[in-house]
């Protein structure tokens, strides 16, 4: 089990994007599932329990009071988080301890002001003392990300940038150049949620940003069926899923509920592309 | 202070102790800095959109064409010039003089509407068309809508639930004039939550809708766009007060603030001569009282949190008053020490909204009763100056709720 999270990794890569470029060499598609840390007395087997399921990577929520680039589901998560007494510290001390259980990379998402707020140093050192790889900041496009990827980079931990379908040709370069970990397509013009339906310009997306990149390219947001996963992995590299799998949480499916439906877009993923 | 500084131009520079009144309330630095508040951000969805207003406001501001058009719907349209009234009654009992800026006298009935006027006629030029806006007391929501139905656009404004029984009257009025009023559920149900709400629409809507974000708040460009919106109210005031004092200034610049807007308005009109510019915040929503930065809602400014980053929850009397945040540039103006912020509490800010009505006749906000509360509690003070306050609104949204608390 390696505790460490900084580059030099294998090939050089951290230990992120190293896992989700050996899934892509091996010919399969990555899957990264979202859940809301502190959500319920059981958030961590659960999490423990997606990872043994198929999940090549793991993003935890760390709640924020003001969730602007999320849905009514994930924002209910991080309330009744929240209202539960989860705090940035307590969920990281929970995943500390259970590092060699969740056994893959995990990214924290969370919003600027939680790391502005320890401080960004410290912030990304704590992230790297408990064995986290990557954070995920939606709040913080490239223009002010400087400071953040600085105390980043200094501590080994993943800063995975999100690209907009709207983004000009000239950004997406740019964006892939400075995400670590993987590029986070981001799967429609919106918020987090559940939809009927891929959106349209996801898998444009993916294929914008392929063309400009070789690290791995995932996309999230508004990926909620394991076929609409399939459908968006015949040009990405893997997709996230959130809301679909925190409705679950919130449904109290317990560890298995949530773990089975992880399965389920593990073996979509597989059977589409063996 | 005291530390070198990069400037946005990647030059160093030595901060000076206190800068001199022309660096104040001018353009902010190329990354949307006010000194170290300000910046931009937003989710990468949101960028292209901020840019693209950041453009358009550019060419725009810099346009007679514009200009002109703008000038003659604040004249035409909302009635401006705005009065400026002296108070001999108020003055006597305080033994201050006090003049008062009248926004209240504006059509709709607050200096929201200067604002609103310059970003729906922005919106129309960018070929929008539609608005979606954040409102707390309803005025600002009423001035979108007023605006929107002016335009033929589609209006849609986020307002918390707490806020819409609070302020009923206005919510109507909004219905009235056609726009859509959707109910913000989350969180504390009040401002902060409906701005959170506008952020979400507008990601989903970039291409088709502007945010007429109604504050100095948010990402860059609105803190500056905004507050150049309202220069016109300290501009006016200036050239009053000129008439009034025999070429002068007042000694003191007082306004509410909330986001900002109001103070930032009439600050722009004096940041660079000798008057002492005073802030009013309410004392359950003193964010530059307590001075933490945070960033929230696109810009980093204090801002109320808890022990690990959470945004608190504001309380105050008056609606518009009640974020947690507050615009940039007065977090800037509050470091660099040019302006300075005080706190009141609601039961100063009942006895100044009474005291106004019973010896001018004015029924005002209760957010611009706010800095009347500050002058009534600092009146040993200021005995004998002279007292620039912005009337930022009138009171009539805020009448059934005093009727509750007054009997
Ligand atoms: C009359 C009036 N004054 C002041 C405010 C506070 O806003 P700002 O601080 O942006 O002027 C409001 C907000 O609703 C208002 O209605």
């Amino acid at each position: 089990m390696t505790g460490g999270t900084g580059p030099g990794g294998a090939d050089g890569w951290g230990r992120l994007e190293a896992a989700l470029r050996g899934r892509r060499r091996a010919g399969g598609k990555c899957l990264v599932p979202y859940l809301t840390g502190g959500l319920g007395d059981d958030w961590l087997e659960t999490i423990c329990a997606v990872a043994a399921a198929g999940a090549d990577a793991i993003e935890i929520g760390v709640p924020f009071s003001d969730p602007v680039m999320d849905g009514t589901t994930i924002q209910e998560a991080n309330d009744r988080a929240l209202s539960e007494g989860a705090t940035p510290q307590s969920i990281l001390a929970a995943v500390s301890g259970a590092a060699a259980d969740i056994g893959v990379p995990t990214a924290v998402m969370t919003y600027v002001n939680i790391a502005h707020h320890m401080g960004y140093e410290r912030f990304a050192s704590s992230l790297a003392a408990v064995g986290v790889s990557g954070c995920v900041l939606p709040d913080l496009p490239l223009e002010e990300l400087g400071e953040w990827a600085g105390c980043a980079d200094a501590a080994g931990v993943e800063t995975v940038l999100l690209a907009a379908p709207t983004a000009p040709d000239e950004r997406l370069p740019r964006i892939c150049a400075r995400s670590r970990g993987f590029v986070y397509g981001v799967g429609l013009m919106g918020i987090t949620g559940v939809r009927e339906e891929l959106a349209a310009g996801a898998t444009r997306t993916a294929a914008r940003l392929k063309a400009v990149t070789d690290r791995p390219v995932l996309v999230g947001v508004g990926v909620s069926t394991p076929a609409q996963a399939a459908e968006v992995c015949e040009v990405a590299d893997g997709a996230v899923v959130g809301s679909a799998i925190v409705t679950r949480m919130l449904e109290g499916a317990g560890p298995e509920g949530v773990a089975a439906l992880v399965a389920e877009f593990r073996a979509a993923l597989d059977a589409a592309h063996s | 202070m005291g530390e070198p500084s990069v400037t946005a131009t990647g030059g160093f520079m030595a901060e000076p102790e206190m800068a001199p009144p022309g660096q104040f309330m001018g353009e902010p630095s190329a990354d949307g800095r006010f000194g170290e508040f300000g910046g931009m951000f937003v989710p990468e969805t949101l960028v292209p959109a901020c840019q693209e207003l950041d453009r358009a406001f550019r060419s725009a501001w810099g346009d007679p064409g514009f200009r002109g058009e703008l000038d003659r719907l604040l004249r035409d349209y909302a009635g401006r010039p705005s009065p400026m009234t002296e108070c001999p009654n108020l003055s006597e009992e305080l033994g201050v003089r006090i003049l008062l800026k009248r926004e209240d006298l504006n059509h709709t009935g607050s200096h929201k509407i200067n604002n609103v006027l310059g970003q729906a006629l922005l919106a129309q030029r960018m070929g929008k068309t539609s608005l979606v806006a954040e409102t707390g007391a309803g005025q600002h929501g009423v001035a979108t809508a007023t605006a929107a139905a002016l335009f033929g656009m589609d209006c849609v404004v986020h307002m918390g639930t707490v806020d819409i029984a609070r302020q009923e009257l206005n919510v109507f009025r909004m219905r009235l004039l056609g726009a859509e009023v959707r109910a913000a559920e989350t969180g504390s149900r009040t401002l902060k939550d409906a701005v959170n709400e506008a952020l979400r629409h507008w990601v989903a809507a970039a291409d088709t809708t502007h945010y007429c974000l109604g504050s100095v708040m948010g990402p860059h460009p609105y803190p500056w766009m905004v507050r150049e919106f309202q220069r016109v109210v300290g501009e006016e005031a200036r050239r009053q007060c000129a008439e009034v004092l025999g070429g002068g200034v007042p000694e003191v610049v007082t306004a509410a603030v909330g986001g900002g807007s109001n103070a930032a308005g009439i600050f722009a009109g004096f940041a660079n001569t000798s008057a002492e510019l005073v802030g009013v915040e309410p004392a359950g929503g003193a964010a530059i009282g307590r001075a933490v930065p945070g960033i929230v809602h696109g810009s980093r400014s204090y801002l109320m949190q808890d022990e690990w980053g959470q945004v608190l929850e504001a309380e105050s009397i008056s609606a518009g008053l009640d974020y947690p945040g507050v615009g940039p540039e007065h977090s800037h103006l509050a470091a660099t020490g040019r302006a300075t912020y005080e706190q009141v509490t609601d039961a100063e800010v009942i006895e100044a909204f009474s005291l106004l009505s019973r010896t001018e006749g004015i029924i005002c906000a209760l957010e611009c009763a706010h800095a009347l509360a500050w002058v009534s509690r600092a009146r040993a003070d200021l005995a004998g100056r002279t007292v620039l306050l912005n009337l930022s609104g009138r009171g009539d949204k805020d009448v059934d709720q005093m009727m509750g608390i007054l009997g």
